[in-house]
């Protein structure tokens, strides 16, 4: 277990966190730029010091301020990637790579030439940070990290600086550092389709608290979160499982546990576990099976929740699962359809979403088994 | 013209072993004071600031005075020095080299301080997260990062120091092969009807000695600069 209870003052900011994440995973640190998120995690690195509280990584004490326990950065053993890379300019890149290995030993942790084989940095070696692109920067921190060999890796929005080419390149390896190395990795962003992709617990930040954490889907799904989650973005996330290919029309399927989603094709092997994210906004709902009508998924379900106060239009929260296993599904529609359709919470409707509203941000891989 | 005679090489080469000398022994100091007044806060430390930066809004006659106070034979340091040690540095070159070191230390603190203030704290942070202990992070980052700028302030320094006059007459005067140094030489000769040609060429040896040490500075900050930045 990660376990965190620290108190900061800032100026006017004020931090005051406490909760215990496991030690495997990606937990991603979620919220508004200013919540606090990137404090939380210099407490943690040690890079700044609490006022109160109590920070430990896997039993051992990092930080207790009754105990007047302080372990200094460098001996914490935590890898940081930090936003901008903070590459040393005056070391060549395997210098850069090489500089945390003192700490580390030759013969702990991944070594020197899988770490270079898994990020694909071969070629790059003898250059000078200088001589690099942004993605290239961030491989080589998250390698640097990595070679330090820490027992807690944590990234700092390091993909913010990126464009989306370069994020689309950074984040398999990012997959891979979780699925090849078991390293837990603490993840801050405020970039909701990075935690669809990468999060396996979610933590939402908001004004130096820790506002909510807990499953992404759990935590998208809840209505009286949306501030935090995004409003505009809004949606909810579901767990599916890719069952099928469909060549002739160059669909996919994905099943969950309620039924199927059609998509457009995925390149990806039948089995393959994937987080969807479905906006709010490409939500349809209908209070009868739609019939002649060009949209492919249909799903039935019952209302469960409605929030109504948010001027002209309505956020409903829908079950579109089993009886024994639940799937949440929000809409956004006006509230004038809301009234005509006379909707009210346990009434049955259909929902629809559109197969071409899907992209390629809407997916993300999670490594729990497959769910149906 | 192109000759010199034995009491010009005599004065060039005093002149080069003050400015030298000066340099090399006051640079750890100037260091450490750039690093402290970079680095750190503490309770008065804008005296400090304003006193290391004394001599370079004081007349130098004042400087020179002050020295002479201080480290004179009977001074309060001066006479501790010699009764102890056996060493002074009245009227002799290492007095000259001290009165130039004090004079360019300002200049030398000046320009580690900017220097060090430009350093990325951010860098130190990631080397300290990568196992770095504080010293490590001074040697392997902070250091050489700060290296064009210890560089411009030791030249600047040495040139000061060439250059220095008012204070090295004052504290340790004008002696042939101890304390007269090039600026000396030459001020002498101007006090001296008909020198004018000698003047001159003392006057074109200053101008060379200073040319060569600002075009090497440049040159060598440029090297260090791109190697710091890890530009090819």
């Amino acid at each position: 277990m990660i376990e965190i209870a620290i108190e900061k003052r800032l100026g006017a900011f004020s931090l005051d966190a406490r909760f215990a994440a496991p030690d495997s995973g990606i937990t991603a640190l979620f919220g508004r730029s200013g919540a606090g998120k990137t404090s939380l995690v210099n407490a943690l690195a040690g890079l700044i010091r609490p006022d109160r509280g109590r920070i430990a990584v896997a039993g051992v004490p990092l930080f207790d301020s009754e105990r007047g326990i302080d372990v200094p950065p460098e001996k914490r053993r935590l890898g940081y990637v930090f936003q901008e890379g903070r590459l040393f300019p005056h070391y060549s890149v395997r210098g850069n790579l090489l500089y945390g290995r003192k700490r580390a030993g030759d013969t702990d942790g991944p070594s020197f030439d899988t770490i270079v084989a898994l990020l694909g940095i071969a070629d790059l070696l003898e250059r000078r940070p200088a001589d690099l692109s942004g993605g290239e920067k961030q491989r080589v921190a998250i390698g640097r990290a990595l070679l330090a060999s820490p027992r807690l890796l944590l990234m700092d929005e390091p993909l913010a600086s990126l464009d989306a080419t370069r994020k689309a390149e950074i984040l398999p390896f990012i997959e891979r550092l979780r699925d090849e190395l078991k390293l837990p990795v603490f993840y801050v962003s405020h970039e909701m389709d990075e935690i669809i992709r990468l999060a396996d617990l979610l933590v939402l930040v908001d004004q130096g608290k820790i506002a909510a954490m807990g499953e992404v889907e759990d935590l998208t799904s809840r209505l009286d979160l949306w501030p935090l989650t995004g409003r505009y973005e809004a949606g909810a996330v579901i767990r599916t499982t890719l069952r099928g290919h469909d060549t002739s029309y160059g669909l996919s399927e994905l099943a969950f546990p309620g039924g199927r989603l059609r998509v457009t094709r995925l390149e990806l092997p039948l089995g393959t576990p994937l987080r969807v994210r479905i906006r709010a906004r490409d939500v349809v709902i209908a209070t009868e099976r739609p019939t002649h009508l060009s949209i492919r998924n249909a799903f039935a379900g019952t209302i469960v929740e409605i929030q109504a106060d948010r001027g002209p239009q309505v956020d409903l929260k829908l079950d579109i699962g089993t009886a024994e296993r639940p799937v949440m599904l929000l809409a956004r529609i006006t509230l004038r359809a809301f009234q005509e359709l006379q909707l009210a919470p346990g009434k049955q409707i259909f929902a629809l979403v559109k197969t071409v509203s899907f992209d390629r941000h809407s997916f993300g891989r999670h490594i729990d088994n497959e769910v149906c | 013209m192109l000759t010199l005679s034995p009491a010009e090489i005599d004065a060039l080469l005093l002149s080069l072993r003050v400015g030298v000398v000066s340099v090399a022994a006051s640079l750890p100091f100037a260091l450490a004071c750039a690093f402290l007044l970079s680095r750190c806060d503490f309770p008065g430390k804008s005296l400090i600031d304003g006193v290391v930066h004394l001599p370079l809004v004081l007349p130098p006659v004042a400087v020179g005075f002050g020295l002479l106070i201080l480290f004179g034979r009977n001074g309060m340091i001066g006479s501790w020095l010699y009764a102890a040690f056996g060493f002074t540095f009245a009227f002799n070159w290492k007095g000259a080299a001290l009165a130039s070191a004090v004079v360019a230390f300002p200049l030398s603190v000046r320009a580690m301080r900017l220097s060090l203030d430009a350093v990325d704290r951010r860098l130190e942070a990631a080397a300290r997260s990568l196992g770095a202990s504080r010293w490590r992070v001074l040697a392997t980052i902070t250091l050489p990062l700060t290296a064009p700028g210890i560089l411009t302030g030791a030249i600047l320094g040495f040139a000061r120091s060439v250059g220095e006059f008012g204070a090295t007459i004052t504290f340790v005067s004008n002696i042939p092969g101890q304390t007269r140094t090039l600026p000396l030489a030459l001020y002498e000769l101007t006090q001296i009807p008909g020198s004018d040609a000698a003047a001159w060429r003392l006057a074109i040896l200053s101008v060379l000695v200073a040319l060569v040490a600002l075009i090497a500075s440049e040159f060598l900050a440029r090297r260090v600069n791109r190697r710091v930045k890890g530009i090819p």
